[in-house]
């Protein structure tokens, strides 16, 4: 009995341990489902077969830390995923034929993004309601750029995610490089402490002298440059466009940033973690698939790790918000 | 509320919704020439009382606090349809075990989702999320071991009308009357809203706020059950992306009704608007014969316009 006490309590600590750390719980859930996938599929474990493996989790990646600027600021993002399928349907509709007008799109995209922030800001809106909204508004504008799944994605894009750097695969290039940049952002930049202070208490950051607008719309445009590389990715990725492809990104993106230590009241979040979570997101799938999971049973269990992951974030003692 | 005040008026959180549906009702009679009004109100009624009914469980949910949201409705709503129409298989013989079984097992996810958020404090949005999932597995399975189709009786009650109004709607407005009675003057409603508006408080003053928020999501999965069961008779049989499009619709009637995202306060009649408006606004773009990429975008912003107009929904500052 008194050894089982002390086995609890010696768990209670490591996992105290690893809550230190922000990414920590997120990072061994990685790192295990890594090892099943390799011990499964021997052959996943080279460069070629991670490549293939990972194919398309640079647009999860991205997504995901789109949603995390998003919930930086204590917000959440419903439109993130259409926001996606719109950069995707634009790249495969017009930059082919019409390279001027695609890009002059792409870079408002971002920009709408920022605007939307400011609206929220200005009219203390909810943001849930107004990305609902505006998931309307992606979607729409994705079925006038291409009214039908298709077109063409320029070779050059193509290229770029077929690229083979040494050492790493490109899925892993695409996701360290954001996630490098991301935590320099918020977590080692000064303006970083004004962005997070954002999702803790915009008084203080008033009477620091920021000006809170600001800091909302730049989290909401970071947001949308972050959905603008997940689209480009998505593109080059598929070669197609389609206005539909990106809606079940939003939950799973709201997803990874939770599993990766981030909490839904703002101020609280991890770049490391939230790129961790979107890969965790990603391999479970395959992990799934790889282990002769019935296809019926994979969402299943797919939904049963996240709430493991969740529940033993409480088991770590770390403070939770109900 | 004893004298006429327009100011009073504007400032109700439902008025904008149901303004925003008369004024569309007015475009398509005005377009249509003063034709085939009532068939459209009658219509509508028809179809959306099934995102009016879902938008009051959300809304439920909702109304219980800050951050609590249910992304379970789709899968319940299919999973309800799919047991209770498997019961039913296509006679009248199985419709109450049929609606027993559906409505047993929104009792179910209602008391599960409640499980999850509050003994494993996980947020309810990833909580419900993840049930979701799960119950999207079981669906899949028990739609290919059951023969599911409705009761001719469940059929007839979900399409058949009474003087141009339908009986399934009828019976949803007498509910939501009760519901309405219930929030305002019920101790569970007292209850439901003092948790939404401050939950420290509301324990302080010996609210039980545990059972509160048990009931809340309960009640939220049995009604959306309830829509799945109805809306599995009113199609036909259920399929197994019925549920998909209630995801959105259901958070957003709630909230374009009036209803404060930051919970302890709700509007039954803002909800049954806001449904009928988004309805009423398909079918005038529709009659517009406008496109399917500029119907989304007209319906977005629309969304938004209405939610920026409306004074109930600022997010308190801190």
């Amino acid at each position: 009995m008194r050894d089982r006490e002390g086995l609890m309590a010696h768990l209670g600590n490591f996992l105290n341990g690893l809550g230190a750390k922000r990414f920590g719980l997120s990072s061994v859930a990685l790192v295990l489902i890594l090892a099943l996938v390799f011990w499964l599929r021997p052959n996943v474990a080279t460069y070629n077969g991670l490549r293939l493996l990972l194919n398309l989790s640079p647009v999860l990646v991205f997504t995901a830390l789109a949603q995390m600027f998003i919930m930086t600021a204590g917000d959440i993002d419903l439109g993130i995923g259409t926001f996606v399928g719109l950069v995707d349907c634009i790249v495969a509709g017009l930059l082919n034929d019409q390279p001027a007008l695609a890009l002059l799109l792409l870079v408002a995209c971002p920009l709408a993004y920022g605007l939307m922030g400011a609206l929220i800001h200005w009219r203390q809106l909810p943001s849930i309601v107004v990305t609902l909204g505006a998931s309307f508004v992606w979607l729409g504008l994705a079925l006038m750029v291409l009214p039908l799944p298709g077109g063409t994605v320029p070779a050059a894009l193509t290229g770029l995610v077929r690229l083979h750097p040494p050492f790493a695969p490109m899925p892993i290039v695409l996701a360290v490089i954001p996630m490098v940049i991301a935590h320099l952002v918020l977590n080692k930049m000064s303006y970083g402490v004004v962005l997070r202070g954002m999702g803790g208490s915009l008084a203080a950051v008033e009477r620091a002298g920021r000006s809170t607008l600001k800091a909302r719309m730049i989290l909401y445009m970071m947001a949308g440059v972050c959905g603008l590389c997940a689209g480009l990715c998505l593109a080059a990725t598929t070669t197609t466009g389609d206005a539909n492809v990106g809606r079940g990104l939003t939950l799973v993106s709201i997803g990874a940033v939770i599993i990766g230590g981030g909490e839904f009241t703002g101020g609280i979040v991890s770049p490391i973690g939230t790129v961790f979570g979107a890969l965790i997101m990603q391999l479970s799938g395959s992990l799934l698939s790889f282990a002769s999971v019935p296809p019926a049973w994979q969402y299943s269990i797919q939904g049963a790790i996240l709430l493991v992951i969740l529940a033993l974030r409480v088991v770590s003692g770390r403070r939770r918000t109900a | 509320m004893s004298r006429f005040e327009p100011g009073r008026l504007l400032s109700q959180p439902w008025f904008y919704a149901t303004a925003g549906a008369v004024l569309v009702w007015l475009v398509i009679l005005v377009y249509s020439g003063g034709a085939g009004g009532g068939a459209v109100i009658s219509a509508a009624l028809n179809y959306s009382v099934f995102f009016a009914v879902v938008g009051l469980g959300q809304m439920i949910v909702m109304a219980s606090g800050a951050g609590n949201i249910d992304l379970s409705v789709p899968a319940n709503i299919t999973l309800a349809a799919y047991l209770s129409t498997g019961q039913m298989e296509g006679a009248n013989a199985g419709l109450f075990t049929g609606i027993a079984a559906g409505l047993g097992s929104g009792l179910a996810i209602g008391a599960a989702n409640a499980f999850l958020i509050i003994v494993f404090r996980i947020p309810p949005m990833v909580a419900t999320l993840a049930s979701g999932l799960v119950l999207e597995s079981l669906t899949f399975v028990y739609s290919r071991i059951s023969v599911a189709k409705p009761a001719p009786l469940l059929a007839e009650f979900t399409t058949g009308q009474l003087l141009g109004l339908p009986y399934v709607t009828l019976a949803a407005l007498l509910a939501s009357v009760a519901l309405v009675y219930v929030l305002r003057r019920s101790i569970f409603g007292r209850s439901l809203f003092a948790c939404g508006q401050n939950a420290t408080a509301a324990w302080l003053s010996g609210v039980d706020v545990l059972r509160t928020r048990v009931a809340a999501y309960v009640l939220c999965g049995m009604v959306t059950a309830l829509a799945g069961v109805l809306f599995a008779g009113f199609v036909g049989g259920p399929s197994l992306n019925m549920g998909s499009e209630f995801l959105l619709s259901s958070i957003a009637v709630v909230v374009i009704g009036g209803t404060n995202v930051a919970g302890g306060q709700a509007t039954v009649v803002g909800t049954w608007s806001a449904s009928l408006f988004l309805f009423l606004l398909l079918s005038m773009l529709n009659v517009f014969q406008v496109g399917p990429g500029l119907r989304n975008v007209i319906t977005g912003f629309l969304i938004i316009a209405v939610l920026a107009l409306n004074k109930t929904n600022r997010m308190q500052q801190v």
